[in-house]
């Protein structure tokens, strides 16, 4: 069993607020995230997978079919994009690291299986740089 | 406790099985399949796990392990081209996966059971952006 892991970089913008909390509140609990306009960051995803090496090629995974799953799901979907209005999942949602990576899990679980149909490669973990100061990692 | 030591090589090599064609090395290697071969600026981490000695206050001689790490991959992968000089990537592929794995197999010796360490982990960046760790143990 090996473990790959691989990076990959979004920039997006994205406001924090909350529908639970008034103005006041929001401001207090977000500080500079709750700035009405919104803000970015650049982001640096990293997804890990776990699998066997097969004999015959030397690979735990097709990395050219993982990339474009994660293009097609995640990179393509949010970069130079705003993330509140226009990623779906975000109308209903606070766009917090701790939210983006529970959305890109959700999304790389859903379209799994179109790309790698048999028991392995695994998606194992997904960590997010918000900025280098602040990360978030799942496994998965 | 864990300790890990850092070491850098370059190396040049091709991804690609002889008997397939262009187009099934291509999806399974990407641009790594170019035929001429390209390169990269290795790292690898290898992480010894162990407690310290009550007398010198070290898992294991750092120096040592230096010199192990430095004899066993920098010096005879490093400025070479993989698939043409080192062996036994004459005979498998040299990806990321492989490159790890023959990695281990070179260090695993100099930590037998019963050591003062156990190798507990290499990780290998072929870029920044790519890297894979592998724990001994079984591949299938």
């Amino acid at each position: 069993m090996i473990r790959l892991t691989r990076r990959y970089r979004f920039s997006a913008s994205h406001r924090l607020h909350s529908d639970y909390f008034s103005e006041a509140e929001n401001e207090q609990l977000y500080g500079k995230c709750n700035h009405p306009f919104g803000h970015g960051h650049d982001y640096v995803l990293e997804v890990s997978v776990a699998g066997p090496v097969n004999v015959h090629n030397g690979t735990a995974v097709l990395l050219p079919a993982l990339d474009e799953l994660v293009d097609k799901c995640v990179l393509s979907k949010f970069e130079h994009r705003d993330l509140n209005s226009e990623v779906p999942e975000f109308s209903q949602r606070v766009p917090t690291s701790e939210n983006l990576v529970r959305v890109i899990e959700e999304r790389l679980k859903a379209n799994w299986a179109s790309r790698f149909p048999l028991q392995w490669p695994r998606l194992e973990k997904i960590r997010l740089q918000e900025t280098r100061r602040n990360l978030f990692e799942q496994t998965t | 406790m864990l300790i890990t030591r850092r070491g850098e090589f370059s190396a040049s090599h091709v991804c690609a099985l002889p008997q397939w064609s262009e187009e099934q090395n291509r999806a399974v290697y990407g641009a790594a399949a170019n035929p001429r071969g390209h390169g990269h600026n290795y790292s690898v981490e290898v992480t010894l796990e162990g407690e310290p000695d009550p007398r010198t206050g070290m898992i294991f001689d750092l120096k040592k392990l230096k010199d192990i790490l430095n004899r066993q991959v920098i010096d005879p992968l490093d400025h070479r081209h993989l698939n043409q000089e080192v062996t036994p990537f004459d005979r498998i592929v040299p990806t990321v996966e492989n490159v790890a794995i023959e990695i281990w197999k070179r260090l695993a010796p100099h930590f037998p059971p019963g050591g003062p360490a156990k190798l507990h982990n290499v990780r290998l960046y072929e870029t920044e952006d790519l890297y894979v760790d592998y724990a001994g143990g079984d591949l299938a």
